[in-house]
């Protein structure tokens, strides 16, 4: 009479939906974490919008003027730091001047930090870039898009001096550069907002200067129906943009290296969906039988 | 008059925004509200590290429950400022690599922000396995063009379908879905979120949406 009840045996199926999260947490850390120990170079095929990038930069002659925007933190440095050292690599390799700033209060020490790593660079070194006449950091302004509406009249309302305290009219680089009218191309990296969308809104649309962008892989899709219009030349998408940027101008990085992780990655979840539907729909008809039964 | 003033300031400036975008000759007044927005912005970043510092002092010394998050908050605050602004060689050098800010930025701050990003990867799979389910049409069809995303944006699309002709292979489909489809939907948003905002801009200046001037 005194039967002990026996715990309901699991079934493989719900053993399957109910698997400990920490069990996914350490799958993904192998995924992401091993790939990173190997040197896998492989080729990636350039997309027309990455393209888009490549080829404005490569229309520019020497001496070229770029604004380079700098709208992101460390939070998003994995998808857009590759991005700004390949930017730094085609732009600086190509005898173009640039024109740093900040609408992200860390975005001009990501522009430095870039800058340091890619001046490591011998054919970069060799060439004796100095600060002030080849490119220069005018740092960070509060302001968000007011601060884009403003430069378009006129830079120096915006930053009078630059990141390091400088009056930008005595700096060589920003001689005669008034307006968005007196740069031929802007590259803007951004993770959120302010960022791309308020380039397009802002500088585009209004002064109709060129603009390309590199963006984190959740805020790409957004900007996609701007290079339908044209109001956006080219855009990097996330890790995949970055990889194919550096594929483009013939130096593999980070961006292509990370982009063995991102696959993993991208496998071990495609794989648990598969797994989870299984088990939905295996639970599913067996829960419709017992039902059937009464 | 503590309601009236701010609805009619609003106004004035809310229109004269608008308008000078079509008579060029109010540029001049746009320029000096953009001016005073400047000024307001700058100052809101010391009243925000005012805020920072007065509601974390306070928990410290009213001795609640979260007072010791509040002493790392201000902690964290002073061990990155003061470097920054009396140790890195003041404004012309604290940017630059080598300096007692950059160290504390590349070695403290740099890892803390990316690691909080980098956890959305392992959200984002527990979420995935869990909640991702065909269970109808339109779900199905997020399912199948997540799978062609996810698979045809990285390394393995060309891997499996390589041996399909050109045009066609998983990257293709990755590309087309984001070109058209994607794009389609974004433009719908997009559009749709311009009209909202046109129409909450236009009640502010009216002064019918007064919920930014608290209550109401």
């Amino acid at each position: 009479m005194n039967e002990e009840k026996k715990p309901a045996q699991k079934s493989f199926w719900d053993k399957l939906v109910s698997v400990d999260r920490r069990i996914i947490f350490l799958l993904i850390a192998v995924a992401v974490g091993v790939p990173l120990f190997f040197d896998v170079s492989p080729s990636m095929r350039v997309t027309p919008v990455v393209r888009g990038v490549y080829d404005s930069i490569e229309s520019l002659p020497a001496g070229s003027k770029v604004l380079v925007s700098f709208d992101y933190d460390p939070g998003s440095m994995p998808e857009l730091q590759p991005m700004a050292e390949a930017f730094f690599r085609h732009s600086l390799g190509r005898d173009l001047k640039l024109i740093i700033m900040g609408l992200w209060p860390q975005g001009p020490l990501q522009a430095n930090l870039a800058l340091e790593e890619v001046f490591r660079d011998d054919n970069i070194r060799t060439k004796n870039l100095q600060y002030g006449i080849d490119y220069v950091n005018l740092g960070f302004t509060a302001g968000n898009e007011v601060v884009i509406d403003r430069m378009g009249h006129s830079f120096e309302e915006s930053y009078p001096q630059d990141g390091r305290g400088t009056p930008i009219s005595e700096i060589p680089l920003m001689k005669g550069v008034r307006n968005y009218d007196n740069v031929d191309l802007i590259f803007n990296l951004s993770a959120g907002y302010p960022g791309t969308q308020e380039w397009v809104q802002y500088a585009v649309d209004v002064f109709h200067v060129k603009l390309v962008a590199g963006n984190t892989a959740v805020q790409a899709p957004a900007m996609y129906p701007y290079i339908q219009t044209g109001q956006l030349s080219g855009i990097l998408g996330g890790m995949k943009g970055g990889a194919e940027y550096e594929t483009a101008i013939g130096k593999s990085g980070v961006a292509v290296r990370y982009m063995f992780s991102q696959t993993m990655a991208h496998i071990i979840i495609c794989v648990f969906i598969i797994m989870g539907n299984l088990a939905y729909f295996s639970l599913k008809k067996k829960r419709s039988k017992l039902e059937a039964k009464g | 008059m503590r309601r009236e003033v701010p609805l009619v300031l609003t106004a004035i400036v809310g229109l004269t925004m608008i308008v000078s975008h079509f008579i060029p000759p109010l540029n001049m007044l746009k320029d000096l509200f953009e001016d005073w927005f400047f000024i307001i912005a700058a100052f809101a970043i010391y009243l925000g590290v005012l805020n920072l510092l007065q509601v974390n002092a306070d928990k410290i010394y009213k001795k609640k429950a979260d007072a010791p998050f509040g002493a790392v908050v201000i902690f964290g605050f002073l061990a990155i400022t003061v470097p920054g602004l009396f140790f890195s060689g003041g404004r012309e050098a604290f940017l630059d690599p080598g300096t007692p800010f950059f160290y504390l930025y590349i070695n403290v701050y740099y890892p803390l922000s990316a690691t909080m990003f980098a956890l959305l990867a392992f959200f984002v799979a527990s979420a995935s396995y869990r909640a991702f389910r065909a269970r109808n049409v339109e779900s199905t069809m997020l399912l199948v063009a997540a799978f062609v995303l996810m698979l045809g944006r990285v390394l393995i699309s060309d891997w499996i379908s390589g041996w399909l002709p050109e045009g066609y292979m998983l990257g293709d489909l990755a590309d087309w879905v984001m070109d058209f489809p994607q794009t389609a939907g974004q433009k719908a948003i997009m559009i749709g979120i311009a009209l909202g905002v046109a129409s909450s801009a236009l009640r502010v200046i009216l002064g019918l949406e007064r919920a930014y001037m608290g209550g109401e």
